[in-house]
């Protein structure tokens, strides 16, 4: 199992409320899975409201999905809680030791948390459905997406390696992953449109997997521990295995 | 990996505009370490963030932005970590796992489940698509929706401030989101008595007197 630094809070195996189609969710799966941590997945469907439900309140007052429990310590919020795995279990480093770079990772992550997911999530589109119209819901997260991603591509140009922000999976890439993952299946959004740019997204993301294969939404979320030996190989294998 | 002299012969400078509270959070961060920096006006209304001079500097096209060097950095959260990182003192984050946590979730709220939702761009959006009613009662939900978040969250925390007796990064998100909402919508934080008590502390600080909007150089003249 992977060695931690800091004193455990229990023998309890951490538990992740999670819904399969959250993209937040998504994001700490993927973390969970290249730190090589196990835990036990619990489904809290959005759709019906299973968020809103007393015992899952009682967990987790916030009423929000993902929320990971550590013993007696309950955290939501996707950032939150990648940051407090990095900081807990911080083998492999989910962040650079160039603090441009980190910087650049940052920037990234927040891209995606605070101008993009916030204008494609259910509270939103489902408002601009109700008080304007299906279509206007559909552009309003088209655009949001595609300027995002725009802003993205700018970011990355100049940093982007075999992943994000050069040759490691670092934080970006979990952010990244999902986000491009959900536009593509749930919003069909074609990445390879003129008028989005892109080109280094779109790399990065064919670039980490097959030509062949295809990204799916996670259905299940088996144990992602590697029987190989080599730290990096696993890691690039998670990564791989938590997109496809 | 704190700054050496060497680094700080170029002061940082800072794009903003005046009532961005994104902007507010950087300003408080350069203020609580005692770094100095060149305040550089960016007029949103006015769409200077699309000027090409600046999108040279900062292809992003947005503010806040820092410039270190020949470092551009944008996005308040990604401004705040890396002064903190580079200028560790005084830290705005405690060294406690599950607090440093907190202050995440806190930074996040904001910035990804309130910030978004009253920012110029999308009421204009909703007014333009429904009306003036509907811009009210949006920016309105998402406020307070976003403060119910933040007060279950922090009413068990005790301290002076937010997550303890000294200042850290869910602060520096509060502040600025606080005061901007009073200011701009006229929603006031008493309801939620944890939000209000940790505002009434920051009122007692003098850093967080000199950052806030109205004092900064491209502030309009109070009219009498």
């Amino acid at each position: 199992m992977v060695k931690s630094l800091y004193a455990t809070s229990g023998e309890e195996k951490l538990k992740l409320y999670s819904y399969w189609r959250s993209s937040c969710a998504h994001r700490v799966r993927i973390a969970l899975s290249l730190k090589g941590i196990e835990y036990e997945y619990i489904p809290v469907n959005l759709l019906k409201g299973e968020q809103s439900d007393p015992e899952f309140k009682k967990i987790n007052p916030m009423g929000t999905v993902p929320a990971l429990v550590d013993g007696d310590i309950v955290i939501s919020d996707s950032f939150a809680i990648i940051m407090y795995l990095d900081e807990k279990y911080p083998e492999p480093p989910l962040l650079p030791r160039d603090l441009h770079k980190r910087a650049v990772n940052y920037q990234a992550a927040s891209i995606v948390f605070s101008g993009i997911q916030p204008h494609q999530n259910l509270g939103i589109t489902r408002f601009i459905e109700e008080k304007v119209n299906s279509e206007e819901k559909t552009a309003y997260v088209t655009n949001a997406i595609k300027k995002g991603f725009t802003a993205l591509e700018k970011l990355l140009v100049s940093y982007a390696g075999k992943h994000a922000t050069g040759d490691e999976v670092y934080l970006a890439d979990l952010f990244l992953a999902p986000q491009i993952n959900g536009a593509i299946n749930r919003f069909q959004i074609n990445m390879m449109q003129s008028d989005s740019c892109c080109d280094t997204i779109d790399h990065h993301i064919r670039g980490t997997v097959p030509d062949t294969c295809k990204v799916l939404p996670i259905i299940q979320q088996p144990s992602c521990v590697s029987k190989r030996s080599s730290r990096k190989a696993a890691r690039c294998s998670c990564f791989h295995q938590l997109i496809l | 990996m704190a700054y050496t002299g060497e680094e700080m012969k170029e002061k940082l400078k800072l794009y903003s505009y005046w009532r961005s509270s994104c902007g507010h959070r950087v300003r408080l961060a350069l203020s609580l370490k005692g770094i100095e920096y060149e305040y550089i006006p960016v007029n949103l209304l006015k769409g200077e963030q699309f000027d090409p001079d600046f999108i040279k500097i900062n292809p992003m096209g947005t503010v806040p932005a820092l410039v270190d060097g020949e470092v551009v950095i944008t996005d308040s959260f990604a401004i705040i970590m890396y002064l903190d990182e580079k200028y560790p003192e005084p830290p705005l984050l405690p060294r406690d796992l599950h607090k440093r946590a907190l202050n995440y979730q806190v930074a996040s709220i904001v910035s990804s489940g309130i910030q978004p939702h009253q920012n110029l761009a999308v009421i204009r959006y909703i007014e333009e698509k429904t009306n003036g009613e509907e811009k009210i009662a949006w920016i309105n939900n998402a406020i307070r929706k976003g403060y119910t978040a933040l007060e279950k969250l922090l009413v068990n925390c005790g301290g002076k401030y937010a997550t303890g007796d000294e200042i850290y990064l869910a602060d520096l998100f509060l502040v600025g989101q606080i005061h901007g909402a009073m200011i701009k919508f006229k929603i006031d934080v008493e309801p939620y008595p944890t939000l209000a008590k940790c505002y009434e502390s920051y009122k007692e600080l003098s850093v967080f007197d000199d950052a806030v909007p109205a004092k900064q150089p491209d502030a309009p003249a109070p009219s009498i």
